[in-house]
């Protein structure tokens, strides 16, 4: 193991375009993004550490991000979402930085119905963390075009269910992508909130860190399979002036982790059941494992923010 | 009358059986992301039902046309295409999975 970190950080140093980003190290890094691997960003440039060094760091304050808990969904995949829901809770409180809230970045529930956003709130009430910020997965707001979710998460916020909040100096901002969506089309966030976006930021100093969280990644990994924003580009236009920011998704049920400029894109694991790398099945359906592995391929996000140096540090890792 | 009617409706019966359709109506399978068979042909005034046998739920809405309730697995919606036509339809949770009735 101590080689492959120290042949990573080499990899790091490896700068092609002199640009101050290694695209080959970063390729083979998201191999490991299951295991633990620690992402810092100063100054914009990402740099990799190896997860032991860094755990004394002094952080100013500290989230997590769970994603896709799919309430209500009892197939082979994973026959318990509850139990590893509150695998994930369990692993959260027990991280060596309190985190001070949590994300949630969609399908909450499997089939948008009272008794499971029910049950993840009940759950959910184990955390330390008392705050917890949500978007919505297209699992959420069927039949009755989100009504149900409005209801519940939407009360400060606008149109489908977008928001921004401030916390100790960084600035977040939860979009909303599985509404409205096309035939053949990916996911989408539509006039309204793109306005309402541009205003939003437009008169933030270009040295605030930027958080954004959406469902649907807001990069194109995989069209084929839908996982792509169609008009994220406007989106990321505006936040160009900025110094740091981290884009972070759900959708996929993988980690996923990708660079541009100042921008950080990462995707976090299911808490319900994985789903298969791109082009690796016909279909992103859910992925059987043998069952003894399920909790290493489920997980949560840690992230920490070090004030001054707008670097957030995205810590990945398994529940089991 | 009555008779006329009654062989009206024989004959379009017939059809659809030459169809090689079951008699009862025309189905769609949902199963692997994808709708099947991925365009169907019927008759004016068949009913068309799409079961799924996904392990995830899926839609199938057709702007303006039609709009199925979340199907899970095993569960089914159907839908009446009284007028002739192309219907493109798509599932709204997975947009890239898309199906055509032809009904003519």
């Amino acid at each position: 193991m101590a080689n492959d970190e120290q042949n990573l950080i080499d990899y790091n140093l490896q700068d092609l375009n002199q640009d101050g980003i290694d695209r080959r190290g970063f390729l083979k890094c998201m191999a490991w993004a299951g295991t633990g691997l620690v992402w810092t960003l100063s100054g914009g440039i990402p740099v990799s550490r190896a997860f032991a060094k860094n755990a004394g760091k002094s952080t100013d304050f500290a989230f997590a991000q769970i994603s896709d808990s799919h309430m209500g969904f009892n197939k082979p995949a994973n026959p318990d979402v509850v139990a590893t829901l509150q695998a994930a809770i369990d692993k959260i409180n027990r991280l060596p930085n309190p985190p001070e809230f949590l994300l949630h970045t969609g399908d909450i529930t499997h089939l948008s119905r009272p008794e499971q956003f029910d049950n993840v709130d009940q759950i959910l009430k184990s955390a330390s963390a008392k705050d917890v910020f949500f978007v919505p997965g297209e699992h959420d707001v069927l039949d009755d075009n989100g009504k149900a979710y409005l209801e519940r998460y939407g009360k400060s916020a606008q149109g489908s269910g977008w928001y921004s909040f401030d916390k100790k100096g960084v600035h977040f901002i939860g979009l909303v992508n599985v509404m409205n969506l096309k035939s053949g089309g990916l996911g989408s966030l539509g006039s309204e909130q793109l306005e309402w976006m541009e205003k939003d930021v437009k008169h933030l100093k270009h040295s605030t860190p930027i958080v954004v969280f959406a469902h649907i990644p807001l990069w194109t990994v995989y069209p084929e399979w839908g996982w792509g924003t169609e008009d994220s580009a406007q989106a990321l236009a505006y936040l160009k002036k900025f110094g740091s920011v981290t884009v972070l998704n759900g959708h996929i049920h993988q980690t996923m982790q990708k660079v541009e400029g100042k921008v950080t894109f990462h995707t976090a694991m299911s808490t319900a059941f994985p789903q298969p790398q791109p082009g690796k099945a016909d279909s992103p359906g859910p992925m059987k494992v043998p069952a003894e592995q399920l909790r290493s391929v489920l997980g949560i996000t840690d992230v920490n923010y070090v004030r001054g140096q707008h670097s957030l540090a995205l810590v990945d890792s398994t529940l089991g | 009358m009555p008779l006329i009617i009654a062989l009206l409706l024989l004959a379009g019966s017939l059809n659809v059986s030459a169809n090689d359709q079951p008699p009862s109506g025309a189905e769609v399978k949902i199963d692997n992301f994808s709708f099947g068979p991925q365009t169907l042909t019927i008759p004016a005034g068949a009913t068309v039902t799409w079961t799924n046998r996904d392990d995830i739920p899926h839609t199938a809405v057709s702007d303006g046309v039609f709009k199925s309730k979340a199907m899970d697995t095993d569960e089914k919606f159907s839908h009446t295409f009284e007028k002739p036509g192309t219907y493109a339809y798509y599932c709204s949770l997975h947009p890239k999975m898309t199906g055509k009735i032809i009904v003519q």
